[in-house]
């Protein structure tokens, strides 16, 4: 037990500041926090694997994150009929022509290995390919992004149960990543970071602009939910009776009738938000905890110790007959796909699919920060690293302005240093995670919580 | 007569934008790849750095605006560029005194410079937000034009018309004499030598008496010019805004890499090589082909290869295939 007190006492700490945050501004913001908390936790899980473990700089988490979001569009909103009918078939050919091209390439690459003229054949191929590409699907796409352009405007989903586009989203980074990996795993560290970083920008800016497929900027709203509707529990009986009996001292002072009613349907609205997000956080929390203990079992199981071994040495690992390309292949797979995981789940939390707001400061470098501040290769470590940069980064405008607030409270109302300090308070959020991460680099480099070395 | 419209056309639109892009990509990627080159870590807050020094020139052009300093029919930012850069090079100063020189003292893999890096990056990116806020600025002033479209016409008689800004101009000549100066000092002086022995071998140079103390503060006023003078550029020829110039780091860390990280001369070319690549596979061919081809070929489609939504992958793609078949890049990197 005594072991594990730092770690019981970081996230008690966490948990206070927390519901602080529920009783001094409301439980519904508290909650709403805590939710993104959870996603960014299950986001630091998988950098983690990939950093911690196997010592492997992924920079392309926005790209992950996004495609997670995609999966949720495209398995749970409901089909357009009409955009299939359109264009459709023309997108399905395209596919076949991309499969196509793929195979007869590998076929080539395998089969005629000493065939001089091969990359005259490879290009011949990809650049026909993508002529007869470019032919089939611009009138199909047209005709798809013509098909009541305000509303759809794209092929629509599959229309099946959200939760399953958890697994799909999972399932799409991790396909996304092999392609990757395959690619641009043999680079040095920091090639890898840049390569990474920008192949996740092509990822981001190609779901941005192919409308047809999620309507690319133009975003996708109104996407289904694991968790009842605010306001449906608003209509029904039983959630009212409950939310009368949890507050029945005090309507009870209350002695009008009408007057009582009012309370009683506002306490109903401020309840109702907080129970869907209730719902949310039960989803989040089971599987965070579930992926901690698989994670936690692989990283003490012999895996873990190969990936330490490989991480540390890369070479030596090498020499004792471990295959260090095939296992950095597997853990990028891994980790990316616990990626797509939380871009699914956060795209759920939202409702909406927005993929302007995709952005690598957002998704990839403060989630990075999160990693290195909570303590790189320890899962409880990331986890925090998770709950407490995410606090910070949502609380940090808030509080900023509070500090303003007190360090020119001698100034007039129209001072225009004032007005310039208050009207830049959401940018103290940058301030605070550089600062924050330049300290724990130079002060504490492993981490809030440090690794942690079972000895055999 | 056609084949000429053709040519002015395509010197409009592709060849004299592409040259003053790749210009301010250029200077920015012999930025990156000298830090790569001497310090030894890829640098994240590259657009932000180069946007730090962008901001003193805004703040001094408005500044020097009110109290009625101009440059004549030059743009009055030109005047702010010794004091940007001072600027710039006295915050890079502060910077490595109390973040990198640590890490380098305790000779840190260059991964964790990279995450010290991205630190700082965030720092950066909140003063200026700070001071400046995140809005759109423009601030050229003086004459725009050197050559109207209108005047082109009239003048030789052709379709076409060529318009040439006064910042293209600016930007192709401050470019051209910035980087010659560079070059002239990195092959021609002792300091120069000393710091392409540092890049080198450090082991090697420090034995031989080179200072490393030296190599490293000529280092960031090498980086602090550049960085200011090609944000600056930048921030004429299009407009000054914070979030614009972090995503630009990513094309200038596409050239630096294309051109083979840690060299600048590649580093140079590879602007251009981003910058021409970029805006020749954008462009909509119709109007060329409709002068160059007879009558019964014209195309009927833009002919545009890649939209121009794609702008930004395409310097990505191109790096990806060098990284993939050339990893030291096209004019092979890691010296300087």
């Amino acid at each position: 037990m005594r072991q594990y007190s730092n770690v019981i006492a970081a996230y008690s700490i966490m948990l206070i500041l927390i519901i602080l945050v529920g009783i001094f501004q409301s439980w519904s913001i508290a909650l709403s926090i805590l939710n993104y908390c959870l996603i960014s936790a299950v986001m630091t899980i998988g950098a983690n694997i990939q950093w911690g473990y196997a010592g492997l700089i992924n920079f392309g988490i926005m790209g992950y994150t996004a495609l997670g979001g995609l999966a949720v569009v495209l398995v749970s909103v409901a089909p357009v009929p009409e955009a299939w009918n359109a264009g459709g078939l023309g997108l399905i050919i395209c596919l076949l022509i991309i499969a196509m091209m793929v195979i007869s390439i590998k076929f080539i690459k395998s089969k005629f290995k000493y065939l001089k003229n091969k990359t005259l054949i490879i290009s011949i191929i990809l650049i026909l390919g993508l002529i007869l590409i470019r032919l089939i699907s611009e009138p199909a796409i047209e005709s798809i992004e013509s098909i009541d352009p305000a509303k759809t405007g794209f092929l629509g989903g599959l229309g099946l149960p959200v939760l399953f586009s958890w697994i799909v989203g999972g399932l799409f980074a991790a396909s996304v990543a092999f392609v990757i990996g395959k690619i641009a795993l043999g680079l040095r560290a920091d090639y890898l970071a840049i390569a990474t970083l920008l192949i996740a920008e092509i990822i981001v800016s190609i779901i941005k602009h192919e409308d047809w497929l999620a309507r690319g900027v133009k975003n996708v709203i109104g996407l289904k939910r694991p968790a009842p509707y605010e306001i449906d529990l608003q209509n029904s009986q039983w959630f009212i009776n409950l939310v009368e009996k949890f507050n029945f001292s005090k309507l009870n002072l209350i002695n009008s009738i009408s007057e009582r009613q009012d309370e009683l349907s506002q306490l109903v609205i401020n309840a109702s938000t907080v129970y869907v997000k209730l719902c949310f956080t039960g989803l989040f929390l089971i599987i965070v905890i579930s992926l901690l203990i698989l994670t936690q079992r692989a990283l003490y199981s012999p895996w873990g110790r190969k990936m330490r071994a490989i991480r540390d040495n890369e070479v030596s690992a090498g020499a004792m007959g471990k295959n260090v390309v095939k296992e950095h292949l597997l853990i990028f797979v891994l980790g990316s796909a616990i990626v797509g995981l939380a871009g699914a789940m956060m795209v759920t939390n939202d409702g909406l699919f927005t993929p302007g707001s995709y952005r690598p400061m957002r998704y990839t470098f403060v989630i990075w920060v999160m990693v290195i501040v909570g303590g790189t290769g320890n899962n409880f470590g990331a986890i925090l690293g998770g709950f407490v940069v995410w606090f910070l980064w949502v609380q940090a405008a808030p509080m900023s302005l509070f500090l303003i607030n007190i360090f020119t409270i001698n100034l007039p109302e129209t001072n225009e240093f004032k007005i310039h300090l208050i009207n830049s308070a959401p940018y103290f959020r940058f301030l605070i995670i550089g600062i924050g991460l330049l300290i724990i680099m130079r002060y504490r480099p492993q981490g809030i919580l440090p690794e942690k070395i079972v000895k055999h | 007569m056609d084949f000429i419209n053709a040519v002015v056309l395509l010197l409009n639109f592709t060849v004299l934008p592409a040259l003053t892009y790749g210009s301010q990509l250029a200077l920015g990627a012999i930025f990156v790849t000298l830090i790569y080159g001497v310090l030894r870590f890829a640098n994240f807050a590259t657009g932000d750095m180069m946007s730090f020094g962008t901001m003193f020139a805004v703040i001094l052009t408005y500044y020097f605006q009110s109290i009625g300093i101009n440059f004549g029919l030059l743009p009055t930012a030109l005047l702010t560029i010794p004091f940007a850069v001072l600027m710039m090079i006295f915050y890079m100063l502060i910077i490595d005194k109390f973040v990198f020189s640590y890490y380098r003292i305790k000779k840190s893999p260059p991964v964790q410079l990279a995450m010290v890096s991205v630190g700082v990056m965030f720092v950066t990116q909140a003063i200026i937000r700070i001071i400046i806020g995140p809005s759109d600025r423009r601030f050229l002033d003086g004459e725009k034009f050197i050559l109207k479209a209108t005047k082109f016409k009239e003048i030789t008689g052709l379709n076409e018309g060529l318009t040439i800004k006064s910042t293209q101009i600016i930007t192709i000549f401050v470019t051209i004499v910035v980087v010659s100066i560079m070059f002239w000092f990195l092959n021609k002086t002792k300091t120069g030598t000393s710091m392409r022995a540092y890049s080198d071998n450090e082991d090697l140079a420090l034995l031989s008496g080179i200072d490393p103390k030296k190599v490293v503060l000529i280092t960031w006023v090498i980086a602090g010019i550049l960085a200011s003078i090609g944000g600056i550029l930048y921030g004429l020829d299009k407009s000054y805004r914070p979030f614009v110039y972090f995503n630009n780091m990513l094309p200038i860390f596409a050239a630096a890499i294309v051109g083979g990280i840690g060299n600048p001369y590649g580093a140079f070319l590879g602007g251009y090589v981003i910058a021409f690549a970029e805006i020749f596979l954008t462009y909509a061919y119709k109007k060329f082909f409709s002068y160059i081809l007879p009558e019964a070929l014209e195309p009927n489609s833009l002919v545009q290869l890649i939209s121009t939504d794609y702008k930004f992958a395409i310097s990505f793609s191109i790096l990806v295939i060098v990284l993939l078949f050339r990893p030291s890049g096209i004019f092979e990197g890691k010296k300087i």
